[in-house]
């Protein structure tokens, strides 16, 4: 007998009591379709405005820095501002996110842009989120060739641009927004959950930024 | 290296140990000050918390009630989107299954994220016995690493080391650096483990991690971290193997956002861990990161056991340390003496199931059931009720020591004869609370050695409960009169 056979009998024998197996999987398939949703605290269910102001205090709550932008058009500009006022050098990671491509990074030819997965030696890398969390100051990243996963990693900064309309009370939102997009059952490969920069509390209980993530997470919320 | 020989009969042995362990008393310390305060904040933060234990409470027992139901159908949604689904009845299943994954790609190195069931399984021994080098890549994981010892707590596996020794571990493993660099401060030892670390997720072969909770819906493992390390290892090997015991299974995403919203508050009193990561297969045709191979073990090793049994809430447990962190035997002797690898209130409950009474029977009574791990389990299990029920399966199979049957049985005769009950009350009480003194605390008591040479005995009233009820009564009734 194979092991999942064992497994299961076994499951199945200690649980026998329960109801006829048609009521049970009938039970399964329901809950499985239906996805119901359970407690959504309050501070998840604010208004636009009040849900970004939130977003924005959680995030710096986590020791994330955050920047509202009016426009798209003006990122590459506060791009730079952070990269300088870090001493950071002028050089960026990103994927192939045409919400990012497109923008006017010719405006700062000094800017050394690279594409693609990175390779572990970018000090900055720029992602663009497909939502935020109000309740938690949370961002949420998709892999893919247009944010590919190693850039939420590697590099040392991590500059994470969210739409204030992406930006949802909870997460359940943004659930049901993955559901429209891959399908009910369905996910991308990989969904990165982000709330605030890497860090440890293993020595003596001493909370440390910067353990094998990024050291920084600067965020820019654009408006339109 | 690492230690998996069970200790837990030794309980006693290992308890007084560690009491007399200086070291470890200062950094227990740490325990009690930090988790306690900062869970309280959270939870205090949060109004809708206890109404959303009651909610993660509710999908575990749905979830465990259709265990076998909600496994096939995770199953068949890996299967689905490209993943491996293996299943291990027992550790040794479990390890021989990883070992295939590895010899099949020729493995050296593999890099491994926090996991309780790793550790459970014994895995880092038996790879570096067949040669492989597995890497822990959490810190508190690779300091215990390098020092060859077990973790002391589950979400902090390093909480009964002190700094100096962090430095001590670094200096010997990391001899190639340079020996006058400057490593005392939690930021330089972060910082050293940082840049040792960064060099074998990309050397690494295979990445493995545990997982929070497997979801049926997709078919994904959520992993949470705060320090990225479960990413890293996830992402840059070819391969990611997730290990992954049958009880992690919720139905649906949304399920896995009640329990997200008590796990960190519960864990670290964090609002939210800083990463929560959903896997879902291999990587696919527009992905230019990732793991080419994704596998998931699922392992039962006795908790198909333990359904249907009085010990089917165990099985809720979500691993955030909570109980362990209020529970006062753990502040006093650590996770250590537990001699196992769950330590604490939620080890003395599932070290028994999953090790036998006969062996770890001193954990259950390792406890004052005073109560403080029930009442802030986010899975609200009740963890004392729990272990009574082993007690009372010990007792049944005449597991315990003699003296403490002879114990029961002297107090047995007693308690069958109430005059003389009282009798032996009215002559002891007044004489414990005369040695009490003014403080009412005894600091030695013949016989009781074991008690009082780590703590005093509070000494009895002078009267017992039934003298002072009747007194009570008599002027109750005087008084109405």
């Amino acid at each position: 007998m194979s092991g999942r056979e064992a497994i299961l009998g076994k499951v199945r024998n200690a649980l026998a009591a329960n109801g006829s197996a048609s009521d049970r999987q009938q039970v399964v398939t329901e809950r499985l379709e239906t996805a119901p949703k359970g407690i959504v605290p309050a501070r998840g269910k604010l208004k636009p405005a009040q849900r970004v102001a939130l977003f924005r205090s959680m995030a710096e709550q986590v020791s994330c820095t955050v920047r509202q932008v009016k426009k798209r058009d003006t990122i590459p500009r506060a791009v730079m501002e952070y990269l300088r006022s870090k001493n950071l050098p002028a050089a960026l990671r990103m994927g192939d996110d045409r919400r990012l491509t497109r923008l006017p990074w010719a405006d700062f030819h000094t800017l050394d842009i690279k594409t693609g997965p990175s390779d572990g030696d970018d000090l900055s890398g720029i992602s663009y989120a497909s939502g935020g969390i109000a309740e938690t100051g949370t961002v949420m990243l998709q892999s893919g060739s247009d944010n590919p996963t190693t850039i939420n990693f590697l590099p040392e900064h991590h500059i994470v641009v969210v739409d204030a309309k992406d930006i949802a009370g909870d997460l359940e939102t943004l659930y049901a927004k993955l559901r429209r997009k891959f399908g009910r059952g369905g996910m991308p490969r990989v969904v990165n959950l982000i709330t605030g920069p890497s860090r440890s509390g293993d020595v003596e209980q001493k909370i440390v930024l910067g353990a094998h993530g990024p050291r920084a997470v600067h965020i820019i919320i654009v408006d339109a | 290296m690492t230690q998996h020989t069970i200790t837990s009969p030794a309980f006693k042995e290992n308890a007084r140990a560690a009491l007399n362990n200086t070291q470890l008393q200062r950094a227990l310390g740490n325990v009690e000050q930090g988790f306690i305060a900062k869970r309280s904040l959270a939870a205090d933060a949060l109004p809708e918390f206890d109404a959303l234990r009651d909610n993660a409470r509710d999908i575990k027992n749905h979830s465990l009630e259709h265990l076998d139901l909600y496994l096939e159908a995770y199953e068949a949604k890996v299967i689905e989107t490209g993943g491996h689904v293996h299943w291990a009845q027992t550790a040794e299943d479990a390890r021989g299954i990883v070992l295939d994954i590895c010899r099949k790609v020729d493995a050296k190195i593999v890099t491994k994220s926090k996991s309780m069931i790793t550790e459970e399984i014994g895995l880092n021994d038996f790879l570096e016995k067949s040669g492989i080098a597995p890497i822990e890549t959490d810190l508190g994981e690779y300091i215990i690493q390098l020092r060859g010892e077990a973790p002391s707590h589950i979400i902090a596996p390093a909480v009964h080391v002190n700094k100096d020794e962090v430095e001590e571990a670094f200096r010997k493993a990391h001899d190639y650096l340079p020996g006058n660099r400057e490593l005392e401060e939690p930021e330089q030892l972060l910082d050293e483990a940082r840049r040792v670390l960064r060099a074998k997720y990309f050397e690494a072969d295979i990445g493995i991690t545990g997982a929070n909770f497997l979801v049926a819906e997709t078919g994904t493992s959520i992993v949470v971290t705060n320090e990225g390390n479960a990413d890293l290892t996830q992402t840059l090997p070819r391969i990611h193997v997730v290990i992954a015991s049958i009880e992690k299974i919720v139905p649906t995403l949304e399920d896995s956002a009640q329990i997200l919203r008590v796990l960190a508050r519960s864990a670290t009193g964090q609002e939210s861990s800083v990463y929560t990561t959903f896997s879902t297969g291999p990587r696919r045709p527009d992905d230019p990161d990732g793991p080419d191979q994704y596998h998931v073990i699922l392992l039962d090793n006795g908790r198909s056991a333990m359904l249907g049994t009085e010990f089917q809430e165990m099985l809720r447990c979500i691993r955030c340390g909570a109980c362990m962190n209020h529970c006062p035997v753990y502040h006093a002797v650590g996770g250590h003496a537990y001699g196992w690898v769950y330590p604490g209130p939620m080890g003395a409950v599932l070290t028994p199931s999953l090790i036998g009474v006969d062996k770890s029977g001193h954990l259950p009574n390792a406890s004052t059931f005073c109560g403080r791990c029930e009442s802030v389990c986010p899975m609200r299990i009740p963890l004392p009720k729990m272990m009574r029920h082993w007690r009372e399966r010990e007792f049944e199979r005449g597991l315990n020591p003699a003296t403490a049957r002879y114990g029961l049985k002297f107090w047995a005769y007693f308690a069958k004869r109430p005059r003389l009950y009282h009798f032996a009350a009215a002559f002891g009480l007044p004489l414990l609370a005369f040695f009490g003194g003014r403080k009412r605390r005894l600091r030695k008591l013949p016989f009781a050695g074991g008690w009082t040479r780590h703590r005093d005995l509070p000494a009895p009233q002078t009267k017992s409960f039934l003298q002072q009820w009747q007194k009570h009564e008599a002027r109750r009734r005087g008084g109405r009169t």
